[in-house]
C-alpha cells in the first residue's frame, strides 16, 4: 500500500507529464505484479463499486475523531473532499488508544500489506459485511494506515479514487517498462479483465495471441477542426459524414456471441438487445465501429430519449417501443477474425457497405421467417455462404439457436443495422452549405476522414477531424454557486445561472468550466462578498453578473423548473458589458427547442 | 460587551482604564502591537509599545519616523494604573501576548501564537488569566501539523533531488517568520543558498536581533550566466510566476505554510511541493494553549472563530466570537482557506 500511496503522492504533487510518466515507470518497475495490476485497474479510472456508504464512514469518522457531528461539517466545508477530511480527522496509527487498536485483529493480516492484499483481503469482501463488522474493519484500517496511505484507502472504499493521469500516459509507462508495444498494452486493457499478477504479466507479454472474444478494440478519435476545411486539401481526398449525437460503441461478434461496447467501455449489450440481436446476424469474426441512436421513422430522436434506455434498471416493453435505437456503422475494424484497421478507410467502408447489406437481407429473412416456421431462414443461410465467399460460415440459426433472441427485432420494419451515410458534395463551399443545415438534421456537424487513412488508436492529429458548428448562446446571470472538487475544492467553481421569466429568474443550467483561473478568483471573491444566503453547501448570490453560456442540445424538461434542458452547458465569457437586466429571457430561450 | 477590562471598538480591542488598543486595525494614540505582522501593526498610530525583540523588524514595517518603545519579555509597564507585560507567543520573533491586569482582573491577548517550538523566536509561555483572547486561524481539528523536524527534512530531501534532477530548488515563504525560519532549518552544506530581494533587509533584522542563521546570498548578485542547479532560493510567495523566475532556468516550486495541509489548496497553486509548516497554532495546539490558561471566559478571533467558539461552549466554557476587520472583508472564512493572508 504505501508504494501505491507514494505512487499516489508523486502524480499528485507535479503538474508535468515527464514527471508523472517517472513517477509511474518507478512504480511499475519495482511493483508486485498483483499489486501492479490493481495499481493499474485503479489508475485508468475503474473502481470497484462503494464499498461503504458516506453516512457510515461519517458516523465513524466521527466517532474515532472525537468530534461532533457538526464539526465535521465544517471540516467538509473547508477541506471540499469527504476521503481527504476523513484523513485528516481520525487520529494518525501512532494516536489511537491501545484498546481500539486491538480492534486491529479483525484484519486479516499483520503489519504492513501490498496494495493487491488490501483490496482482496479487505476492500472487496466488505460489502457483504453487516455493519458492525464493517464498522469494526474501517476503524481498524484506519488505526493501521497513516498519511497518504489512509487517504488512498479512504479513496478506494468510498469509490473515489482518481489521479491526473490519462491512460496514454499509464500505457507509454507501462511501454517503457516493458519494452511491450503500446497499441497492444491498450488493446489489451480495453474489455473486462480481473486485475491480478497473469493478467499483469499477459499485459506486458510482447507476443500477441490474445484470445478474450469480448475485447473491443481502442477507438479511433478525431480533432476538432479549427481552421478552414479547404486547408485540408483537395476534396477527393476526403470522406465526409454527419456528426452524430449518441453512444459511440463497437459492435462484437465473435465466437457466436455478440458484445456491445461504449466509448466508455462499459458493456451495454444489455440495453439494447435489439442490437444484440441484430449483431447476431453478422457473420463471425466481425468488429463494427458506430453510433446507437434513438431513431424513428428514419429519423435520429434528441439525445435525451437514448438517456430514458440508459438511465433505466429495466427495459420495459413501453421504452423499447417509444425509444427505437439503430446502430449507424461508421468503420469495420475486424472481419474473418482479422484486425483490419491498417487497411485504408476506402477498403473498410466497401467492406461494411457489404456486411450491412449482409445483415439487412438476413434481417428480412429473420423477421418474415419467425412468421413463417423457419424453412425460410435455412434456404437463405445457403445464399449468402456463397456470397460471403471466404466469411467464416457460422451460422445465425443453427448456432446457438436458444441463445438467439430476435423477439427485440420484431418490432422494427427495416434494420436496426445502418451506415452512416456519406456526404457527397461538388466543393468545399457545397459541403460548407450542408454542414451548416446541421442542426435542422439533429446532427453536430461533420466527421472528415481521409480516404486512405488507417483506423488509428486515441486522438491523432491529422486523417479525422471533427468540424462541428457553433453552439446554441444565451446570456445568463449567476445565481447559486458551490465550491468545486478536487484542485479547486477551496474557490466556488460550481455556478447556476438564470434567465428571466418575467420578473423572475428561473434557474436553467449548471457550468463548471470555461473560465480562466484568474476569472474564476475573481468570481470566488464576488460569491463570498455577495452571499445572500447559504443553504449547505451552496451559496445563493446577488444577481449581478452575466455570462455568456454555450450548449449543445436543447430539450423540454418535466424536471427542471425552467421546463428546459440543456446539453454540456459552459461558459463562453464573462459579458462584463451586460446588467442582469439585458440576460436573455426564457422565451429567447423557447425559441431554441426542436420543432418551435 | 460594557464594563469589560477590553472592548471591541471600530479600532480593535480597547482597553478604557488604561486609555490603549491592541493590534488596532486604525490609527490610535497608543498602539501595543502583538508582533510586526501587517495584520497586526498597522502604520498610524502615534505611539507604539512592543517587545524588545521585536524593535528592529517592526522598525522595518512601521517607517523610520514610527515612535516605538519596548519592554522586555515579563517587564511590567503600567499605563493610567493597567499593568501591562508582554510574553512569548512563539509566533515570529518578537511576538508576544499581552497580558493586562486592573484591580485583580487578568486579561491575556494572544495575538497570533504557535505552540511548538522555533530556533528564531522565544518559546509560547503559557499565562494564567481570567479572560484570554486567542486566535484561532487553523481553527478546524483537520489543522494538525507533522513534527516540524519532519518536515525540515523534507525539505532538504526536496532540495536534494531537485540537484539530482537538474533543477534549481524555489521555497515561497512568507517574507517575515516563516523565511527566517526555514533558513535556520535549511542545510547549507547541501547547497547555496539565494534569497529573494524582498527577504533581504528582514533576514538582516533578524541576524541583528541575534538570531544565528546560515549564509545566504541575495539572488541579485549573482554573477551572469550562473549556474542554479544547486540553489534553493527563499522568495515570497507573491514572487510565483513573476518574469523573475525566468533567470533560474528549470526550476522545482515549494511552498511552506499551514494551508499545505489541505490537497485542495496545494494543488490549486500549481506548486510542485506542498510543505505544511505553520507559525500558528494547530488545534490540538489552540485546545491545550487555551487550556492552559486556565481563564473563565476565552474569546475568539482572527479565524475560523465562530468553530472554536462553538466547539468551547460545548465543552461548557464560556466563549464568544471578536470580530476582526479582516473576516469582515473577505467573507465568514475566505481569508482563513485561501490563505492569500501575510502569514500562515
Ligand atoms: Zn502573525
Ligand atoms: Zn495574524
Amino acid at each position: 500500500m504505501n508504494l501505491f500511496a507514494e505512487l499516489y503522492t508523486a502524480l499528485d504533487e507535479t503538474n508535468r507529464t515527464s514527471a508523472k510518466v517517472d513517477a509511474l515507470v518507478r512504480y511499475f518497475e519495482c511493483a508486485d505484479p498483483a499489486d501492479a495490476a490493481w495499481a493499474l485497474y485503479f489508475l485508468i479510472g475503474r473502481r470497484p463499486r462503494q464499498a461503504v456508504s458516506m453516512p457510515r464512514l461519517r458516523a465513524w469518522a466521527v466517532e474515532a475523531a472525537a468530534i461532533p457531528d457538526w464539526l465535521f461539517g465544517e471540516s467538509y466545508d473547508a477541506v471540499g473532499d469527504f476521503a481527504e477530511t476523513v484523513t485528516l480527522l481520525v487520529p494518525e496509527p501512532g494516536e489511537w488508544h491501545p484498546a481500539d487498536v486491538a480492534s486491529a485483529s479483525v484484519l486479516p493480516f499483520d503489519g504492513p500489506q501490498p496494495l493487491h492484499r488490501w483490496v482482496e483481503a479487505v476492500l472487496l469482501p466488505l460489502r457483504e459485511r453487516d455493519e458492525a463488522e464493517q464498522r469494526a474493519i474501517i476503524l481498524a484500517a484506519w488505526a493501521t494506515l497513516g498519511g497518504a496511505e489512509r487517504f488512498v484507502w479512504n479513496k478506494l472504499i468510498t469509490g473515489a479514487f482518481r489521479v491526473g493521469v490519462s491512460q496514454q500516459l499509464v500505457v507509454r509507462a507501462l511501454a517503457r517498462v516493458s519494452g511491450a508495444d503500446s497499441a497492444a498494452i491498450t488493446h489489451r486493457l480495453m474489455g473486462e479483465w480481473q486485475p491480478s499478477a497473469a493478467f499483469y504479466q499477459a499485459l506486458l507479454a510482447h507476443d500477441s495471441a490474445d484470445t478474450d472474444v469480448s475485447r473491443p478494440y481502442p477507438f479511433c478519435l478525431a480533432y476538432p477542426l479549427d481552421d478552414a476545411p479547404e486547408t485540408l486539401g483537395p476534396l477527393a481526398e476526403w470522406q465526409a459524414e454527419w456528426k452524430w449525437d449518441g453512444i459511440r460503441a463497437q459492435l462484437i461478434r465473435r465466437a457466436g456471441q455478440v458484445f456491445l461496447w461504449s466509448r466508455g467501455e462499459d458493456l451495454i449489450s444489455d440495453r439494447f438487445p435489439e442490437i444484440t440481436a441484430i449483431g447476431a446476424l453478422l457473420p463471425d469474426g466481425v468488429v463494427i465501429d458506430g453510433e446507437v441512436l434513438p431513431w424513428k421513422d428514419g429519423t435520429v430522436l434528441p439525445f435525451a430519449q437514448l438517456q430514458r434506455r440508459i438511465g433505466r434498471r429495466d427495459l420495459t416493453r413501453n421504452v423499447l417501443d417509444e425509444v427505437p435505437v439503430v446502430l449507424l456503422a461508421y468503420d469495420l475494424l475486424e472481419l474473418d477474425g482479422v484486425d483490419v484497421r491498417d487497411r485504408p478507410l476506402t477498403w473498410r467502408r466497401a467492406q461494411l457497405e457489404w456486411l450491412v447489406a449482409l445483415v439487412a437481407g438476413r434481417f428480412e429473412g429473420e423477421t418474415r421467417g419467425h412468421g413463417e416456421q423457419e424453412t425460410r431462414g435455412h434456404g437463405e443461410q445457403g445464399t449468402w455462404r456463397q456470397e460471403g465467399g471466404g466469411v467464416s460460415s457460422a451460422g445465425f440459426v443453427s448456432e446457438k439457436p436458444s441463445s438467439l433472441d430476435n423477439a427485440p427485432l420484431l418490432r422494427y420494419s427495416a434494420t436496426p443495422l445502418l451506415l452512416s451515410p456519406i456526404v457527397t458534395a461538388t466543393d468545399w463551399n457545397d459541403l460548407a452549405a450542408q454542414w451548416a443545415m446541421s442542426r435542422e438534421r439533429n446532427v453536430e456537424g461533420m466527421m472528415l476522414k481521409r480516404r486512405e487513412s488507417a483506423y488509428r488508436v486515441g486522438r491523432v492529429r491529422g486523417d479525422w477531424w471533427k468540424w462541428k458548428v457553433a453552439p446554441y448562446t444565451v446570456d445568463a446571470v449567476l445565481i447559486y454557486a458551490q465550491r468545486g472538487s478536487g484542485k479547486r475544492a477551496s474557490l466556488y467553481t460550481d455556478y447556476t445561472f438564470a434567465v428571466w421569466d418575467g420578473d423572475r429568474l428561473v434557474p436553467f443550467a449548471k457550468a463548471y468550466s470555461g473560465l480562466t483561473d484568474e476569472e474564476i478568483r475573481q468570481v470566488d471573491a464576488f460569491v463570498r462578498r455577495n452571499t445572500l444566503e447559504k443553504f449547505g453547501p451552496v451559496r445563493t448570490v446577488t444577481p449581478e453578473l452575466v455570462f455568456e453560456l454555450a450548449f449543445e442540445g436543447i430539450q423540454r424538461s418535466a424536471r427542471h423548473k425552467s421546463g428546459i434542458a440543456v446539453r454540456f452547458p459552459r461558459i463562453l465569457r464573462w459579458r462584463h458589458d451586460k446588467r442582469p437586466a439585458d440576460a436573455d429571457t426564457i422565451e429567447t430561450v423557447r425559441t431554441m427547442l426542436p420543432g418551435d | 460587551m460594557p464594563d469589560t477590562l477590553l472592548q471591541l471598538t471600530e479600532s480593535g480591542l480597547y482597553c478604557p482604564a488604561g486609555d490603549f488598543a491592541i493590534d488596532p486595525w486604525r490609527p490610535v494614540a497608543r498602539a501595543i502591537v502583538t508582533h510586526a505582522h501587517s495584520d497586526h501593526a498597522r502604520p498610524g498610530s502615534r505611539a507604539y509599545l512592543a517587545t524588545r525583540d521585536s524593535e528592529r523588524v517592526l522598525r522595518t514595517r512601521l517607517g523610520p519616523d514610527a515612535r516605538i518603545e519596548t519592554a522586555a519579555y515579563g517587564e511590567v509597564v503600567s499605563i493610567n494604573g493597567v499593568d501591562v507585560s508582554f510574553h512569548p507567543a512563539g509566533h515570529i520573533l518578537g511576538s508576544a501576548q499581552v497580558r493586562i491586569a486592573y484591580r485583580g482582573e487578568v486579561w491575556v491577548v494572544s495575538g497570533d501564537y504557535k505552540t511548538e517550538p522555533d530556533v528564531t523566536c522565544a518559546p509560547f509561555e503559557a499565562v494564567r488569566c481570567h479572560t484570554f483572547v486567542t486566535e484561532s486561524t487553523f481553527g478546524l481539528p483537520v489543522y494538525r501539523w507533522p513534527a516540524q523536524e519532519r518536515v525540515l527534512a523534507q525539505i532538504n530531501d526536496w532540495w536534494r533531488g531537485n540537484q539530482e534532477a537538474g533543477r534549481a530548488s524555489i521555497l515561497y515563504a512568507y517574507a517575515l517568520g516563516k523565511a527566517q525560519r526555514l533558513l535556520a532549518g535549511l542545510d547549507p552544506a547541501i547547497g547555496p543558498i539565494f534569497i529573494h530581494g524582498a527577504l533581504i533587509r528582514l533576514t538582516e533584522d533578524y541576524r541583528a536581533s541575534g538570531v544565528s542563521l546560515p549564509p545566504t546570498r541575495y539572488t541579485g548578485e549573482a554573477p551572469r550566466g550562473f549556474d542554479w542547479l544547486h540553489a534553493m532560493i527563499l522568495a515570497p510567495p507573491s514572487a510565483h510566476g513573476t518574469p523573475w523566475m525566468r533567470k533560474f532556468g528549470p526550476v522545482a516550486t515549494g511552498f511552506a505554510s499551514g494551508w499545505m495541509r489541505i490537497r485542495g489548496t496545494r494543488r490549486r497553486r500549481a506548486l510542485d511541493r506542498g510543505f505544511v509548516l505553520s507559525d500558528h497554532a494547530d488545534w490540538p495546539g489552540l485546545l491545550a494553549a487555551i487550556d492552559a490558561t486556565g481563564a473563565e471566559r476565552v474569546w475568539v478571533t482572527h479565524g475560523y472563530a465562530a468553530v472554536l467558539a462553538r466547539w468551547l461552549q460545548e465543552q461548557g466554557r464560556d466563549a464568544a466570537v471578536v470580530p476582526t476587520r479582516f473576516e469582515g472583508e473577505m467573507g465568514d472564512d475566505g481569508a482563513a482557506e485561501t490563505g492569500e493572508g501575510e502569514e500562515a
